[in-house]
């Protein structure tokens, strides 16, 4: 291709997104809402997810271990755990700190009344587990182990917390096709009105001689440039508002501060602006190339 | 450089279109084609063009079997066939200067030579004046002379016409044809296919009469046989 002709065709591109104003406002409108509701959705399952994790994070598996047992095989204990795939980490708690901790949060000034440590048997790992829907396993898998007398785990919450984890998972499919049927239902249709309006045009182009490709550019770049600011837009707007609905929330709900870890909104848009803008060019490029190919047979 | 060899066109409803017409068009003819609505002229227009392919029978024009051009060979097919319809079919959002430089830039010929193949054809229809005006600006006839301008840019060697006088007055038709002759006359072999009997009578050129599909006349300096 010429350089004059590729920038005759993206010259094109640009002026039939002028020429065809109310069209390309369709089209745009159609994206952006689209896009945006994408995004306020990919942003709400994120920070979902996040808080999920944080609190499965915070959830720990206590192990404790026979009495008399020796230093070294309680770190051998430690390494067999920290071997485990869904392990994020173990903290070895002394006898000492054990007593320190419960002391301090349950005993205050009492405690000075005791000379010897109560608690000389439970020094214990705290594990804390990347995916808790696997405690189960874990905790079996620690109580086979020679030397540990106790497990202690929170079965409740490790199941409402994995629970929830699925839940979110089915929803955000279900939500995802939606948006994805209506959106390419909706671009369909009015890439389709708009090129019905220039078929005559696409005509006239085949007469002369126009190749496929030469017919269909300055369609698909017309697509591409809508597509790409009808993420942008959704994006300014979801930047703009992201900082101010998460400050509300925090303010409104600050009772469950301890629980409530949102993503900043660098952490969301990481990945929101290059899915956002793939999306939208995408669908341009795709609604477009589609469209014009079923009339360009002439 | 057209040949129809007893070449048949079938719709999927009614009777055929073209039934087993065969005609040979010379380089350098000019050839006017006659007859009746339903009488097949347009289908052989455009049977012409590869935009239908005939049911039975062998069209070439310009050295290429139609039938057999693959898809991708069409539009440069095309660029050897200047056409020019009834309802001039100008892109009504450019001007007249982009309407003919288009077919240019469909060739890809650079920046360069449109500036200076576009102006001259423009003087050669007389609308070098008006390059600017849109489509809506200009009478029905100035509209046909841009309807030729682009048809003539790339230089074809063939020009086809579907009813180029249709929507003109006799004033403008007489002018289309005018410019019709003259690019004859530099080489050009031209097919009109119309309806105008005064000028078919006037002009004194080969021609082809249909009716119901079928050539019913073939004459040199012929005039228009009125088929009732």
């Amino acid at each position: 291709m010429r350089i004059s002709t590729f920038f005759y065709t993206l010259k094109q591109g640009i002026v039939n997104i002028f020429r065809n104003k109310w069209y390309s406002l369709a089209s745009l409108a159609t994206i952006t809402t689209c896009l945006l509701m994408f995004g306020v959705f990919y942003s709400v399952v994120m920070n979902f997810q996040y808080i999920v994790k944080s609190a499965e994070e915070g959830v720990a598996v206590s192990v404790y271990f026979e009495e008399g047992i020796s230093e070294d095989r309680i770190v051998e204990i430690g390494e067999m755990i920290l071997k485990r795939d869904e392990v994020l980490k173990a903290d070895y708690v002394s006898a000492t700190e054990a007593w320190e901790t419960f002391s301090k949060d349950y005993l205050g000034e009492y405690a000075e009344g005791y000379t010897e440590n109560p608690l000389e048997d439970c020094a214990n790992y705290q594990v804390y587990m990347k995916d808790v829907s696997r405690q189960q396993d874990l905790v079996t898998y620690i109580e086979s182990i020679d030397g540990v007398r106790e497990v202690m785990q929170s079965a409740l919450t490790a199941n409402t917390l994995s629970g929830m984890n699925k839940l979110i998972g089915y929803v955000s499919i279900a939500i995802i096709l939606i948006l994805l049927a209506v959106s390419t239902f909706l671009i369909s249709n009015t890439v389709t009105i708009g090129i019905s309006v220039r078929k005559e045009e696409i005509s006239i182009m085949k007469y002369i001689g126009a190749t496929d490709f030469f017919v269909r550019s300055p369609f698909v770049i017309e697509g591409m440039i809508i597509g790409a600011v009808g993420a942008a837009i959704p994006l300014c707007v979801m930047h703009v508002l992201y900082n101010k609905v998460i400050g509300f929330v925090v303010e409104k709900f600050s009772v469950l501060s301890e629980l409530l870890n949102f993503l900043t909104v660098e952490q969301i848009f990481a990945t929101l602006i290059p899915v956002s803008l793939i999306l939208g060019i995408g669908i341009g490029f795709v609604g477009s190339f589609v469209t014009v190919r079923k009339h360009i047979r002439v | 450089m057209i040949t129809l060899e007893n070449v048949s066109k079938s719709y999927s409803t009614g009777a055929p279109a073209l039934n087993n017409v065969s005609i040979q068009i010379d380089k350098g003819e000019f050839v006017f084609i006659v007859g009746d609505s339903g009488s097949g002229k347009s289908t052989f227009i455009r049977l012409l063009l590869r935009e239908l392919l005939p049911t039975s029978g062998k069209i070439i024009v310009n050295g290429n079997d139609v039938a057999k051009l693959k898809r991708k060979q069409i539009p440069k097919f095309r660029r050897n066939i200047g056409v020019v319809f009834q309802d001039f079919r100008l892109l009504k959002d450019r001007n007249v200067y982009e309407n003919v430089a288009f077919a240019q830039r469909v060739i890809q010929v650079s920046s360069k030579e449109i500036k200076k193949n576009v102006p001259s054809m423009l003087s050669i229809v007389g609308l070098a004046g008006k390059y600017k005006a849109k489509p809506r600006q200009l009478s029905g006839g100035e509209q046909q002379r841009v309807a030729l301008a682009r048809a003539l840019v790339n230089n074809p060697p063939i020009l086809l016409a579907d009813e180029p006088t249709g929507n003109l007055d006799p004033k403008n038709s007489w002018e289309i044809m005018k410019l019709l002759e003259e690019i004859n006359e530099k080489g050009t072999t031209v097919v009109v296919v119309t309806h105008n009997r005064e000028i078919v009578n006037a002009m004194k050129k080969r021609v082809v009469t249909m009716n119901k599909g079928v050539i019913i006349s073939d004459q040199k300096e012929g005039s228009y046989i009125d088929e009732n």
